[in-house]
């Protein structure tokens, strides 16, 4: 994450994957604890991961940073449980001792992803789906679109923010 | 759309600068306190013995406190605005007892007993209750909109931390027009005045600063 914030986004993206993978685990844990189907756990991960990549200036730098993904994971988890009907706490200390949690097959299918993406704009859609889907880089998708690649971010950034709304909102 | 396909878009992303909380924070407070100085200057005024006062000890503990408090109330709305709280914070509020309680006795051991009620009661304690959580509303409103972009653990205390801040705001602005200096009056009324604007906060956050 320090490597991350000063500029690197090789490290930025490892830290990502890594903990992509420890929320799948935490995230379908908890769905099995509350008795619910495993196939919104992808749509957990994807939306913490938001979250923290949106919020990730409130993490401290003199502060450990495990404890602040846990509580944004835990935050999330337990709000997403809450907006199918699901009240009781959510404890996911017990296991979540270690970022390095086993990595299980990316199960969950991502169906709803793809609906929060239909819900956006028009540029500001062909923008996540031409970087996240085509893996185009910035430049490539402003090129193809006719945007400057500053343009493309700006873009890119308020799909992003709309994405985290869209999520927090419109899903019951 | 995969989550090792989305994590590309969160990585192009990254350079986008986030600003560091502390400075957003202060930013808010100081462009809420920006509107509050223009509704001083245009209905209230400072002090006509500003000068004189300045060289009192009462005007001067007044300002301690209220600074002391604006420090100790910006450190808990950071605090607050975490998704992990840490208690560090309260070691500010140290200093906004230490110097209320030095205040308090040196006023109650330096005047007589029995002017301690009028002193209390000040000459316009109602000003007070008004103007502070006047001054307070524009600083709130530029807190709360701040944090919507943080993640607070509690958005409820969070809430109430933005009150805090934007009432100790307040009272810096306040200080500066009210006449009463004496410990007592400060400590009492100041307080009572930061309520409802806490209050308000908590109300507001509850419902804003959901994330």
């Amino acid at each position: 994450m320090r490597a991350a914030r000063k500029g690197d986004d090789e490290a930025y993206r490892r830290l990502l994957l890594r903990v992509a993978t420890w929320l799948r685990a935490v995230a379908s844990r908890g769905l099995a604890a509350a008795g619910r189907p495993n196939a919104d756990c992808e749509d957990i991960v994807q939306e913490t991961l938001l979250a923290m990549h949106l919020k990730r200036d409130t993490w401290d730098e003199t502060q450990p940073l495990q404890p602040w993904l846990r509580a944004i994971a835990r935050h999330k988890l337990v709000d997403h449980l809450r907006r199918r009907g699901f009240t009781d706490h959510v404890d996911i200390d017990d296991h979540s001792d270690t970022l390095a949690a086993p990595a299980s097959a990316e199960e969950g299918s991502a169906l709803d992803a793809r609906q929060m993406l239909a819900s956006l704009p028009e540029r500001q859609r062909r923008i996540v789906e031409g970087i996240s889907i085509e893996g185009q880089s910035a430049r490539d998708v402003g090129v193809r679109m006719g945007m400057s690649e500053g343009a493309v971010r700006v873009t890119l950034h308020r799909a992003l923010r709309a994405l985290a709304e869209v999520y927090r909102r419109d899903r019951t | 759309m995969k989550t090792e396909q989305f994590v590309a878009s969160l990585v192009t992303d990254r350079a986008w600068s986030v600003r560091p909380l502390g400075r957003s924070v202060s930013r808010a407070v100081l462009a809420g306190a920006l509107v509050s100085l223009v509704i001083f200057a245009l209905e209230f005024g400072p002090r006509v013995d500003l000068a004189a006062a300045f060289a009192t000890w009462r005007f001067d503990a007044k300002l301690a406190l209220v600074l002391s408090a604006l420090v100790a109330a910006s450190a808990a709305c950071l605090a607050m605005a975490r998704p992990v709280i840490t208690v560090r914070w309260r070691w500010a509020v140290l200093p906004v007892l230490l110097i209320a309680a030095a205040a308090l006795g040196a006023e109650l051991a330096v005047v007589p007993a029995g002017t301690w009620e009028t002193r209390l009661v000040g000459s316009n304690a109602l000003v007070c209750l008004t103007a502070i959580p006047l001054f307070a509303l524009a600083p709130l409103a530029a807190l709360l909109l701040t944090l919507r972009h943080a993640a607070p653990a509690s958005p409820t205390l969070a809430g109430a931390a933005c009150g805090a801040l934007a009432a100790a705001a307040a009272a810096v602005i306040y200080a500066f027009h009210c006449f009463d200096d004496s410990p007592l009056f400060v400590f009492t009324w100041y307080s009572s005045a930061a309520i409802p604007v806490i209050l308000l906060g908590a109300v507001v956050g509850r419902r804003l600063l959901r994330w």
